[in-house]
């Protein structure tokens, strides 16, 4: 039995997406609503964020523990420099994360240490890092680091660049479908946008660059690669590059969206983007993976915690907050015992 | 100059304690006294008990990152129970007694479920211990709605708030298990098939030892010195916090492990390196914190002194090959 996993498990994430939309459309009034999409699509693109990171170093056949803190750091960084404008804001928080990445990188490949201790490492100085820079600049305690709201720097997370543009006869309750479909899309937020480009220009760098193929032939098998003369290093110093890139622009998405750099934030996110991961059907071994099979997965994760909240709006029972780890351990499960069932069959055929 | 390298990795980290402990004599204020020593130890337990544990699964090439969600599982369960919330027990010492029984069970088993998601399904051991880690936590903040149990048993808590001879209590049975398990690991056949599956797997099915049936001993051992871990928590702090317990202590654990050279790659462990890394780690806090050092460099030099362990031991052993 052959299955193509490239192509089954991103449909299959898909398919539990639809179910899950059809199921919470129908049993909750406004869940399919402009203004809730739009709310989830905005609290999830950082997450979306990470998770591309995440894929990319995933696919090497590595992970990255660090990408909550990295994000953390970020942020704080973002914030500080939030008074000077949009564009330092943003290029403070995103090298901020680059610097993070290029340590983690050159400690797997200069040191020839596991990933996962390097990142766990850098999950620590990220962290310190964070606290300290807070703790310097409040001069005291390290608290949340209020952004600057006299520059632009908070339209970035909050603001929607096509809002303007919107026309006064759209409206879902007039116009139906049509008015529904053109409230989502006016009212789109920046970092949606952000999201969207970097899943397009990360698939088309993963299918279509030579780099993209490397990624995945290091992922299939260090030696190989190797002897085949790819440049396996350099390849797995620019994944961690990447993905501490895309924390670090997670971060400042974060600092902007909720008006502050938050040096405590960030930690299970690595959880999260790792589950969104194995969900859209990237092999945690490495060698194969899917940049779009990502969108079902954090989409899945993120209407979890929708789904509780509008469940105990109905009023029929009480599922606190709590229950959304606990649900989503449970789907974390499921997803990787049918991976490993659908591999081990591959195997064996 | 690389004999002289391979052996600063035999005797470094003893080398090291002692470096620490001189410059604390020397410049942390009231260190060489019994109270300072008292904290140290009493701070140190819980990060030895996980890290005990640990050094098994890490034996035999596996990591386990759910050991602080368990930690708040035994401590919550164990409080639910003194407070008569999960049992209607009116004794109170067959209350204490289950309220120490029916967590380690319930620890060991979902231990053992790791064990068990890595035997059966060949998952690897970091995504298998990671569903754990997100929903461990979970449960046990859904059991207790997030909130803290607080509970007044003083012969319960005399588990770690009692001395023998100025030692504190919980001192003799992380003694104790630290011995157990350093008798396990080199004086019996567990021990060796523990090496054994470590070093090589295949080899080590192909000479007949029992691999799953060794995984599922050091998933469910973990879970056992979690439990411990957690009890010891609730039993200090007289009060369960599902959130808080045993928070990042997989980091502390996992870093005691490897500064004690135990070699991530499986094969080769030490208890006893672990019992001095976890004393490192402890130390090198202090020490930063009693110096007036902000808590955020803190987690910044335990991030160095991981990579940096970890580069040492890298470094010796491709000498000795």
């Amino acid at each position: 039995m052959k299955i193509n996993l490239k192509f089954s498990a991103p449909f299959a994430a898909t398919l539990a997406l639809v179910l899950i939309l059809i199921f919470a459309g129908l049993r909750y009034p406004n869940f399919l609503g402009s203004y809730n999409i739009l709310t989830v699509l905005q609290y999830n693109s950082m997450f979306c964020l990470i998770s591309i990171g995440m894929c990319f170093v995933i696919m090497t056949g590595g992970i990255d523990l660090s990408v909550g803190t990295v994000a953390a750091l970020g942020s704080v960084v973002a914030a500080i420099l939030s008074p000077y404008g949009l564009i330092p804001g943003v290029i403070g928080g995103v090298l901020a994360g680059t610097i993070a990445g290029l340590i983690n990188g050159l400690v797997i490949t200069r040191l020839n240490i596991a990933p996962f201790i390097a990142t766990l490492a850098m999950l620590l100085v990220a962290k310190g890092m964070a606290l300290l820079i807070t703790g310097i600049v409040l001069g005291g305690q390290p608290a949340n680091l209020p952004v600057s709201y006299e520059t632009l720097f908070t339209s970035f997370g909050q603001g929607s660049v096509f809002y303007d543009y919107q026309p006064e006869w759209v409206d879902a309750e007039n116009s139906g479908i049509l008015g529904w479909f053109l409230e989502i899309i006016f009212g789109i937020y920046n970092p949606i946008i952000v999201a969207i480009i970097a899943i397009i220009v990360s698939d088309i760098v993963l299918r279509k660059t030579s780099f993209g193929r490397y990624v995945l032939a290091v992922g299939e098998s260090h030696e190989s690669a190797n002897l085949m003369g790819l440049p396996v290093k350099k390849t797995i110093l620019i994944v961690y590059i990447i993905s501490g890139s895309l924390s670090g622009l997670a971060g400042v998405i974060l600092a902007s969206q909720f008006g502050a750099g938050q040096p405590t934030e960030g930690l299970g996110w690595e959880l999260f983007a790792i589950a969104s991961v194995v969900v859209g059907g990237t092999l945690l071994t490495g060698g194969k993976g899917s940049i779009l099979g990502i969108v079902p997965g954090i989409l899945i994760l993120g209407l979890i915690y929708t789904i509780l909240n509008f469940e105990n709006g109905l009023g029929y029972v009480s599922l606190t907050v709590h229950w959304q780890q606990v649900v989503r351990g449970a789907f974390l499960l499921i997803v990787v015992i049918i991976q490993a069932s659908i591999t081990k069959e591959k195997i064996i055929s | 100059m690389n004999n002289l390298i391979g052996n600063f990795g035999k005797h470094g980290i003893l080398l090291a304690l002692l470096i620490l402990i001189i410059f604390n004599l020397f410049y942390t204020p009231y260190f060489a006294t019994l109270q300072a020593l008292s904290i140290n130890l009493t701070q140190v337990t819980p990060i030895i008990l996980v890290g005990l544990g640990m050094t098994f699964v890490i034996a035999t090439k596996g990591i386990d990152l759910s050991v602080g969600s368990l930690m708040s599982i035994a401590g919550t369960l164990s409080a639910m129970i003194l407070l008569k919330d999960l049992f209607p027990i009116d004794d109170l010492y067959l209350r204490i007694t289950v309220a120490i029984i029916f967590p380690i069970i319930i620890t060991i088993g979902f231990g053992c479920f790791n064990g068990w998601l890595i035997n059966q399904f060949g998952i690897q051991p970091i995504i298998a211990t990671l569903i754990l880690f997100i929903a461990g936590r979970g449960i046990a903040q859904v059991l207790t709605d997030g909130d803290v149990q607080f509970f007044e048993v003083p012969e319960f808590q005399t588990i770690a708030l009692s001395r023998i001879l100025i030692v504190p209590f919980q001192i003799y049975y992380m003694a104790f298990i630290a011995v157990f398990s350093i008798y396990i690991l080199n004086k019996t056949l567990l021990g060796r098939q523990i090496l054994t599956v470590g070093g090589n797997e295949k080899a080590a099915q192909l000479s007949g030892i029992p691999v799953k049936r060794v995984k599922l001993f050091v998933y469910g051992f973990s879970g056992f010195c979690c439990a411990i871990a957690g009890l010891n928590s609730i039993a200090m702090n007289s009060a369960a916090d599902a959130m808080w317990m045993g928070y990042l202590i997989e980091l502390d654990a996992i870093a005691a492990v490897v500064i004690g050279g135990t070699l991530l790659s499986g094969g080769k462990a030490s208890i006893f390196g672990t019992i001095i890394g976890a004393l490192i780690i402890q130390l090198v806090g202090y020490t930063l914190i009693g110096n007036g050092v902000p808590d955020a460099a803190v987690l910044v030099c335990k991030g160095i002194l991981i990579i940096l362990s970890v580069w040492l031991q890298n470094f010796k052993s491709t000498n000795e090959n």
